[in-house]
């Protein structure tokens, strides 16, 4: 069972929807007992980290992720699930984040050539090899809707992308710890599939993509 | 790079997706979902569904429609027609639609594209303008706006009504040309570039398209952010490969058709 984290973060049905498309079933919930005996955790989020933020400590989610993360199991972070995982943000008078990876939150600057925020259609050139890419080409267009944008240190980066004049990552991670700033639930096929690796993957990233590629199967 | 994007446009009506001439005459084509799951696998990058007699006949919208579109299409897709306050916008995005498309009610009420920001993000309202031209000295741009279908001059010029909307929380504007809709003869460049060169966020150029050529020009030259179409694809005259193939000949970046 993989559990969606519910801290009022936007559209949740949208990645249970997406999960059960490629067969997998969910549960949108923010129990710590369920959230301990789920196999894997997607943290969504749509809106400011501020906001996200004062609910996770409402909720007093933070020890429970933490907790659950050290167990060794996946952990897929989702838009601002993928920022608010860094120690801090700018968003919102530099708020401070969970911290399970070092580093912060950057800007996009508007010009005329570039709106804010990025929103559309654009590439994720992958750096390193990731189980949760399995079968997909690097390059591939994913769905983008952001102001703001993860700077983990570059061990950590996994897929970047370009705009408004800077290269921002767009996939990052860290052992059984990853994130994407794109919504993989909105991205088509290619977000599909990487949802459909992360069902599958053991939380590790030694040498077992063939492994994944060869379950993710096809849809 | 940041891809153009390519909506196709699906009017809904008594539960079929329909298509006139000019707001008129309308044919209807099938069923929402099965074509909008079709367009989904052809490689649409976002999809639109206006209930367009919801509004007229006083009703909210097919929720039921919404939830079944989005359990068949994982892309962005945005909802218009019968939103009547925040509530209906709440139940839209919860069932799955990335954006609320709001026309009318936001002439009437412009309070509720502000309200609808704060309460889910600018990036989920989209203004959904229809503009008409005018040689009426009140409407310095040359285009006037109006609401109900295109049924009613609301006396509003097109331009001001639209930075309005910017200012008040609007993360998109889609500009529906009136005079251009279902003629298939090309979008309304002059109308679309006045409004993509007055506004900041992101401007959807729509009515008109029935060549592949036309998206060509609406990008060159009217510096749209994306292209709504229609008739051209429900009709078969093109397909959305065909579209996307011309556009990335053109040099106009736009993300690959699914194969």
């Amino acid at each position: 069972m993989i559990a969606i984290i519910d801290y009022k973060g936007g559209n949740l049905t949208s990645v249970q929807m997406a999960l059960s498309e490629v067969g997998e079933e969910s549960v949108i919930t923010a129990s710590p007992d369920e959230i301990f005996a789920a196999d894997r955790v997607v943290f969504p989020g749509v809106g400011a980290a501020g906001a996200a933020m004062e609910e996770i400590t409402r909720l007093n989610l933070a020890p429970v992720l933490r907790q659950y993360l050290d167990s060794g199991r996946p952990f897929l972070g989702i838009c601002v699930g993928c920022q608010i995982i860094l120690e801090w943000s700018l968003e919102d008078d530099r708020t401070p984040c969970l911290g399970f990876l070092p580093g912060g939150t950057g800007v996009f600057a508007p010009s005329a050539d570039c709106k804010v925020p990025h929103m559309g259609w654009n590439q994720v050139n992958f750096v390193r090899e990731h189980p949760v890419l399995a079968g997909i080409p690097s390059g591939s267009e994913f769905y983008f809707v952001h102001s703001y944008f993860p700077k983990p240190g570059s061990d950590h980066v996994i897929g970047e992308t370009g705009y408004a004049g800077v290269v921002f990552p767009s996939i990052i991670g860290k052992d059984n710890l990853v994130a994407c700033q794109f919504h993989a639930e909105k991205s088509g096929p290619v977000g599909l599939r990487l949802l459909k690796n992360f069902a599958s993957w053991n939380g590790r990233v030694d040498a077992n993509t063939d492994e994944v590629a060869r379950s993710g199967g096809t849809f | 790079m940041l891809t153009r994007r390519v909506i196709v446009c699906l009017d809904v009506r008594n539960g079929q997706v329909t298509k006139g001439v000019k707001f008129q005459g309308n044919q209807d084509l099938g069923d929402p979902v099965e074509m909008g799951r079709r367009y989904y696998q052809e490689g649409v990058d976002e999809l639109v569904f206006y209930d367009i007699t919801a509004s007229a006949e006083k009703r909210p919208i097919d929720i039921n429609m919404v939830r079944s579109v989005a359990r068949n299409v994982f892309i962005p897709f945005s909802v218009g027609g019968g939103i009547r306050h925040l509530d209906d916008m709440r139940e839209v995005l919860l069932a799955g639609a990335e954006k609320v498309s709001l026309n009318s009610l936001a002439v009437q009420n412009p309070d509720i594209i502000r309200a609808g920001a704060r309460a889910f993000g600018r990036q989920c309202i989209v203004l959904g303008m229809d503009a008409k031209k005018s040689d009426n000295p009140n409407f310095p741009s040359g285009y006037e706006v109006y609401i109900n279908g295109g049924r009613k001059a609301y006396g509003l010029d097109a331009l001001e009504w639209a930075r309005k909307a910017e200012s008040l929380g609007a993360g998109e504007v889609c500009v529906n040309s009136i005079d251009a809709d279902g003629t298939k003869a090309g979008y309304e460049i002059e109308l679309t570039r006045k409004i993509a060169e007055g506004v900041e966020i992101p401007v959807i150029a729509s009515g008109g398209a029935g060549e592949p050529e036309h998206l060509v020009q609406v990008f060159r030259e009217a510096r749209a952010d994306a292209a709504l179409v229609a008739s051209m694809v429900h009709f078969g005259t093109h397909s959305l490969e065909e579209i996307k193939a011309r556009l990335i000949a053109e040099g106009i970046p736009v993300r690959a058709a699914v194969s």
